[in-house]
């Protein structure tokens, strides 16, 4: 509480009458015109909650003379942004993909579309980067079901594999031992040959001749599968269902027929030929 | 207990200097000119870098996220270069302070150069100090409001044109200056135009000494910059006093120097009187020096009443002895070092900096890759970034990986060449397969590396990751 105002013998100045433990507080008023910038603060504070949303209420809020609102912000900058890609995207629609292949620019373009893609429609299943897991094909490495051309990828991902799709890739392996095709038996000696063709067992005649005579239509007789069918090839290392003799036992018994969506029923034109483009460069295109 | 008469706010004192001549005041033109010339004219400086680059000599592209300065392009990642040169500057300022006290103050500071140039167009339109006092107290009049309307149209059009020159850095100088009057230009350009109009007017037209004394934070902490050994703008006080009015053939005899001309006060930018001694207001500009000598040639004493001098040597003098300026002193050692250290580690960074960056990032999903041979593949994405004028086509090797196979997703060839435009980042995709046999056990360092035509070359340092056995 001010009690004394006294003039500071050093200074000069006034002191404002405060004092502590015999500290005295000079008088320094502010300047006039910096309580004024206070005063326009305020009004910049009015002049804000009457332009924008500001005041809440129990049903809601103020909306402003502006008519401001983040959605409708964030709704602007994304047909913003899809006018500046429909630029690539257009080009894209209209290309061979020859053609995008020649032109870096369109070809970077169409990868990073095609990744962004691929990360919300196709990675549930084939993994991140395409890694895929038992039972999803990894799509990065050189091994292709029913295809790796661009043409053919294209075509899986447009129409699917084994859906309703009226043009979708549809082959089916019998259920040899479940639908009594071959006793259990003879499922065993099958499965010999087949680990055989890879070196991991050791083969009898019985399951060649198993074999010649209910396998090679659709694997051929060399065991190389046949890419038309979507048979897999049975001679390299790698295994969708699994390698052991029990999961490749359990895939003739019971048959193993994979499926994807048609894509081309639920995505638009230039999204499945950016797809097409990603996963042909994840590593195994041909 | 309202204080009594202890006001709260203070009414502003309206200061209104004096013209002066003399060197001081003649250096402070020149600093005057010659930065204002800088300011306004370097955005016009042309640089040919060929028909897709911009040819203004220095622009701050912010929308091409690219600085251009000559034949020098600062990418974003450089930006350590501009923070390099701010940290140049403030060591560079806290050695000046140091060594002459407030000289940025007086100066260079923008806010000083301004309101000096908006000084001299009052003087020019309203006459000097005693003409403007009387016609500001004189009631209304048609000669008085058209020179106040001259004045002020004068000003507006000089923070215009501190505004336009301000995004002339920013944006290509002659075309948006054409766009500026036929109305293309964009609305960020009319924004900071007039944002740097209303502000350049208001600090400089009508905040002038308040800026100083009230808003800016440099008076404040550069007190910790000066001592007792900075030349800063004095008043000999032990010459001057006791002062009084002197009459032409009085005697000198058991007086000071000092006639209480006033002089000095009257030409103060910021309205104080030195003969008080150092004050927070002073922004050490000496103009009061070149008052006094104007003052002391008349009446026929010694110069330098008010002269550029140190604590410790006014002191010294006081007691009738001479003392050295000492400008080599710690703290002046300390910054100098601390200067000459961060200008070499800048140089060395711009002189070792190449026109071209390669980075390699490793795919970790999938790991690695088994082909149907059994051999191993990891795949990276490559990006080379050419930061020259034109394009640049490079060839990418692999060290540290016997027997691995380089391809590249969509350029074909076993030693794929790979083009980048000028002034581009080129991505690509890049498989890396290794037989199986050679396949590396787990983590195995390796290096890419990109070289041009030129025998320009760089690498960057990856892994390749093989199945663990």
């Amino acid at each position: 509480m001010p009690t004394k105002i006294e003039k500071d013998s050093i200074s000069g100045r006034d002191t404002t009458g405060h004092e502590w433990d015999g500290v005295k507080e000079l008088n320094t008023p502010l300047p006039t015109w910096w309580v004024y910038t206070f005063y326009a603060t305020i009004l910049f504070a009015i002049a804000y909650c009457v332009l924008y949303p500001a005041i809440p209420s129990l049903s809601g809020h103020t909306t402003g003379l502006l008519g401001y609102t983040n959605r409708a912000a964030l709704t602007q900058s994304l047909a913003e942004q899809n006018r500046e890609r429909a630029k690539f995207v257009d080009r894209i629609r209209a290309s061979s993909f020859d053609q995008i292949r020649k032109d870096p620019e369109l070809f970077n373009f169409a990868v990073s579309g095609g990744r962004s893609a691929f990360q919300t429609t196709c990675m549930q299943c084939h993994g991140a980067g395409g890694a895929g897991s038992t039972g999803f094909p990894n799509l990065a490495d050189d091994d292709w079901l029913w295809g790796g051309k661009i043409d053919q990828i294209h075509q899986t991902i447009q129409y699917g594999i084994r859906n309703s799709n009226d043009k979708s890739r549809n082959t089916l392996m019998p259920r040899f031992g479940a639908d009594g095709l071959l006793t259990s038996q003879q499922v065993g000696q099958v499965t010999d040959y087949v680990l055989s063709l890879s070196g991991k067992a050791k083969a009898t005649p019985e399951g060649a001749k198993i074999f010649q005579e209910q396998c090679v239509a659709c694997h051929q007789a060399d065991g190389k599968g046949n890419q038309e069918m979507g048979a897999p090839n049975l001679t390299d290392g790698l295994w969708l269902y699994g390698g052991s003799r029990d999961a490749v036992y359990r895939t003739i018994f019971y048959a193993r027929n994979g499926s994807m969506p048609a894509w081309g029923e639920r995505l638009d034109d230039a999204t499945i030929k950016m797809l097409a483009l990603y996963v042909h460069t994840l590593g195994g295109g041909k | 207990m309202d204080g009594g008469n202890a006001p709260l706010y203070a009414t502003r004192i309206k200061v209104y200097p004096r013209a002066v001549t003399g060197r001081w005041r003649r250096l402070k033109w020149a600093a005057l000119g010659l930065l204002l010339g800088i300011y306004y004219l370097v955005p016009w400086l042309r640089w040919d870098r060929g028909p897709e680059a911009p040819s203004q000599a220095i622009l701050l592209d912010l929308d091409g996220r690219r600085g251009w300065f000559f034949d020098t392009v600062i990418w974003p990642q450089e930006v350590y270069f501009i923070t390099g040169l701010m940290i140049l500057g403030a060591i560079g300022l806290f050695l000046a302070s140091s060594l002459f006290g407030r000289v940025w103050c007086g100066f260079a500071c923008p806010q000083t150069v301004w309101t000096d140039l908006f000084m001299l167009v009052e003087r020019w339109i309203e006459g000097d100090r005693n003409e403007r006092m009387r016609v500001d107290k004189a009631p209304a009049s048609a000669a008085k409001i058209a020179r106040k309307t001259a004045k002020h149209i004068a000003w507006l059009a000089i923070a215009a044109a501190t505004g336009g020159a301000w995004v002339f850095y920013f944006v290509d100088a002659p075309s948006t200056l054409r766009k500026i009057f036929t109305g293309e230009a964009s609305t960020e350009v009319y924004f900071f135009v007039g944002l740097l109009t209303v502000t350049t007017y208001t600090l400089a037209g009508w905040a002038r000494e308040q800026v100083c004394t009230y808003m800016c934070p440099w008076p404040r902490f550069q007190a910790a910059m000066l001592d007792e050994q900075s030349v800063i703008v004095t008043y000999q006080k032990w010459r001057g006093e006791p002062r009084g009015k002197h009459k032409a053939g009085d005697t000198w005899e058991g007086r000071g120097d000092c006639v209480d001309c006033r002089l000095c006060v009257n030409v103060c930018p910021t309205g104080i009187d030195i003969r008080d001694g150092q004050q927070i207001e002073c922004i050490g500009c000496g103009l009061c020096v070149d008052a006094c000598n104007e003052t002391m040639r008349k009446v026929d004493r010694p110069l330098g009443l008010i002269r550029w001098d140190t604590l410790a040597r006014q002191e010294a003098r006081e007691k009738g002895k001479a003392a050295p300026w000492r400008p080599v002193r710690p703290r002046t050692i300390l910054y100098a070092a601390l200067f000459a250290v961060v200008a070499i580690v800048m140089a060395v960074a711009f002189f070792l900096r190449t026109t071209a960056d390669l980075s390699a990032q490793r795919d970790r999903s999938p790991n690695f890759v088994r082909l149907s041979s059994g051999d191993i593949r990891n795949s990276y994405t490559i990006k080379i970034a050419n930061k020259g004028q034109h394009e640049r086509r490079f060839a990418l090797e692999l060290q540290g990986l016997p027997g691995a196979m380089l391809a590249v997703a969509n350029v074909p060839g076993e030693n794929p060449i790979l083009p980048v435009h000028a002034d581009s980042v080129g991505t690509f995709r890049v498989l890396v397969t290794v037989p199986a046999g050679e396949a590396p056990s787990g983590s195995h360092s390796i290096e890419f590396r990109a070289l041009d035509e030129t025998g320009v070359s760089t690498t960057h340092a990856s892994v390749f990751v093989g199945p663990t056995r």
